[in-house]
């Protein structure tokens, strides 16, 4: 895929009929953006409820009065992806409003997370503080091109065994940085885990399922 | 975030050239700090010249034992796990190490580090009127506020803030120098005079010049440095900032006397704190709990603590005698 190739948005259909169980008929996405200002929001929280941030980051990925929008070329997930965007993007708002790759997650938007996590060249970022224009020419993986094929990655795979995850909102961030964490060579033992995956906060507390999956995926490498 | 132009340049003389030009510009390297005070509204820099194509990013080891040169855009991931650096300063390797999250490792640079600002929660958030450092003339929130992580050293009526950096207590300790490119070509600032106190000027973190660029930091030859640690005392295991924090090496005779010593702080001051009085406590003595703990009074005799942190007084204390009990005992 190259030139000018913002994807469709394709996952409205499946995220449709999960949210039409609770009676809204709509995307979560869209779900979210409605609620906004209202008390619902306030039950959310602040720090899940990024409908503000993607209005605001829709609004700046226009190219506006004094920003001159920049060419920049990323291959993302093995496809070659030519945008053009203003330079206040980052990494993670060009993944998921320009290109709705929407695995990525937008958490804290400030680094203290990890919901943002992606691999760039092979080693693992916050998305979400890296300037898409800086990324010219790099290779960006995210969990969505972590599986091959229907073949999920082992480390999928050993979350899903191992429930490391309840809501699921840091899963993305936790498993990005985890195949970078067991790549690495910073998985050998339970500390060395904890430290090294310190970035990637869980709000629901999943860290003893998180740990296990990612002894089981270190331990069967043999790495 | 504010409207900025965007510009790439992989040639440090150019790059120099247009930081000239833009008074309102700012570099930008691993933007884990900058890009983070820009989406708060606290910096709000017009052009942003992205140096991560310069080719600074190297470590190597200087020609007639003179140390090693880490340039300014070397990853502090790799830093840390380089064998030169693990070998030689393991304080540096230590320090980095404790520092921020691995995936914001993979992204900060060396240079960048050196100029993280303060994490001081009123400079941190405009919604709060005073700061002094972001508004010069509009006071300070946190000598009357919640002061909790601020200084205990050095501090001035005008800013009580810290420097948030482990990377540069082991730089200070390690008598690292800092090279800048300007217009006018290269200079060497020492790594303790890179930083300043804040005084009636806590808007200027460092004596870089607008129009400067950092291009690397020098470790000097430093034998002892092999006996050296990075001690972080902090609220959380991991992942958090230091309360205090000591940087640590002492070069021990056979007859466990004190040849040298460096010791630097973190978390207490402006500035990394290098710890000038209790080095000098500690030249020719034995290394002891009794010697470490007369050092560690001699540096925080000065000290002043504020409504949250006091603690940091006698903490600071502790960790000093701590770290230095950990150099001694190793082999």
């Amino acid at each position: 895929m190259g030139g000018e190739s913002d994807v469709p948005f394709d996952s409205e259909a499946d995220e449709s009929s999960e949210l039409s169980i609770l009676g809204y008929p709509k995307t979560r996405r869209k779900f979210i953006k409605q609620v906004a200002g209202t008390s619902a929001a306030i039950a959310i929280g602040p720090n899940l409820l990024s409908a503000a941030s993607l209005d605001q980051a829709e609004a700046s990925s226009a190219a506006g009065p004094g920003t001159a929008s920049v060419k920049v070329n990323l291959k993302i997930n093995g496809k070659d992806y030519a945008l053009d965007v203003d330079p206040r993007v980052t990494l993670l708002d060009a993944l998921r409003e320009r290109l709705h790759l929407t695995g990525s997650k937008k958490g804290c938007d400030h680094g203290q997370c990890g919901a943002c996590t992606v691999l760039v060249n092979g080693r693992r970022i916050n998305s979400c503080l890296s300037l898409a224009v800086t990324h010219e020419g790099d290779e960006i993986t995210t969990i969505e091109g972590l599986a091959n094929g229907e073949e999920l990655h082992p480390l999928q795979s050993a979350f899903i065994e191992h429930d490391g995850f309840q809501c699921g909102y840091c899963t993305p961030g936790q498993i990005c940085s985890a195949v970078a964490c067991v790549k690495e060579g910073h998985a050998n033992s339970d500390d060395e885990i904890r430290e090294w995956m310190s970035g990637n906060i869980c709000r629901c507390g999943a860290y003893p399922n998180i740990l296990a999956a990612i002894k089981e995926v270190k331990t069967k490498a043999g790495v | 975030m504010n409207p900025f132009t965007y510009s790439r340049t992989n040639d440090a003389q150019q790059a120099v050239a247009e930081i000239s030009a833009k008074p309102h510009g700012k570099f930008l390297g691993g933007g884990t700090n900058l890009i983070d005070l820009m989406k708060m509204g606290v910096e709000t820099p017009t052009q942003l010249i992205d140096i991560n194509k310069l080719p600074l990013a190297e470590v190597e080891d200087l020609s007639g034992g003179k140390g090693v040169r880490v340039g300014a855009l070397a990853r502090n991931a790799d830093v840390a796990e380089h064998k030169l650096i693990k070998q030689r300063y393991p304080v540096l390797s230590q320090a980095l190490l404790s520092g921020a999250s691995p995936q914001l490792r993979n992204m900060a640079t060396v240079g960048g580090n050196l100029l993280q600002r303060t994490r001081c929660y009123y400079f941190y958030d405009p919604a709060f009127p005073a700061c002094n450092k972001r508004k010069p003339g509009s006071g300070c929130g946190a000598i009357e506020g919640f002061n909790r992580i601020h200084a205990i050293l050095g501090q001035s009526d005008d800013c009580i803030a810290t420097h948030p950096s482990d990377m540069c207590v082991a730089l200070a300790a390690l008598d690292a120098i800092v090279r800048v490119r300007g217009p006018n070509g290269e200079r060497e600032i020492p790594m303790t005079d890179f930083h300043r106190l804040p005084g009636d000027t806590p808007d200027r973190d460092t004596n870089l010049k607008p129009d400067e660029l950092i291009i690397a930091v020098d470790l000097p030859a430093m034998p002892f440095a092999t006996r050296s640690h990075y001690l972080k005392v902090r609220d959380r295991a991991s992942y958090a900032f230091a309360l205090v924090s000591v940087a640590a090496a002492i070069d021990l005779g056979s007859n466990k006397k004190i040849n040298a010593a460096r010791l630097a702080l973190g978390g207490v001051a402006h500035k990394p704190w290098r710890a000038n009085a209790a080095e000098k406590k500690l030249i020719g003595q034995e290394a002891n709990e009794k010697t470490f703990r007369a050092a560690a009074e001699a540096e925080l005799a000065p000290a002043k603590g504020y409504k949250y942190n006091s603690f940091k007084i006698e903490l600071a204390k502790r960790a000093i005698i701590r770290a230095l009990s950990t150099v001694a005992e190793m082999n």
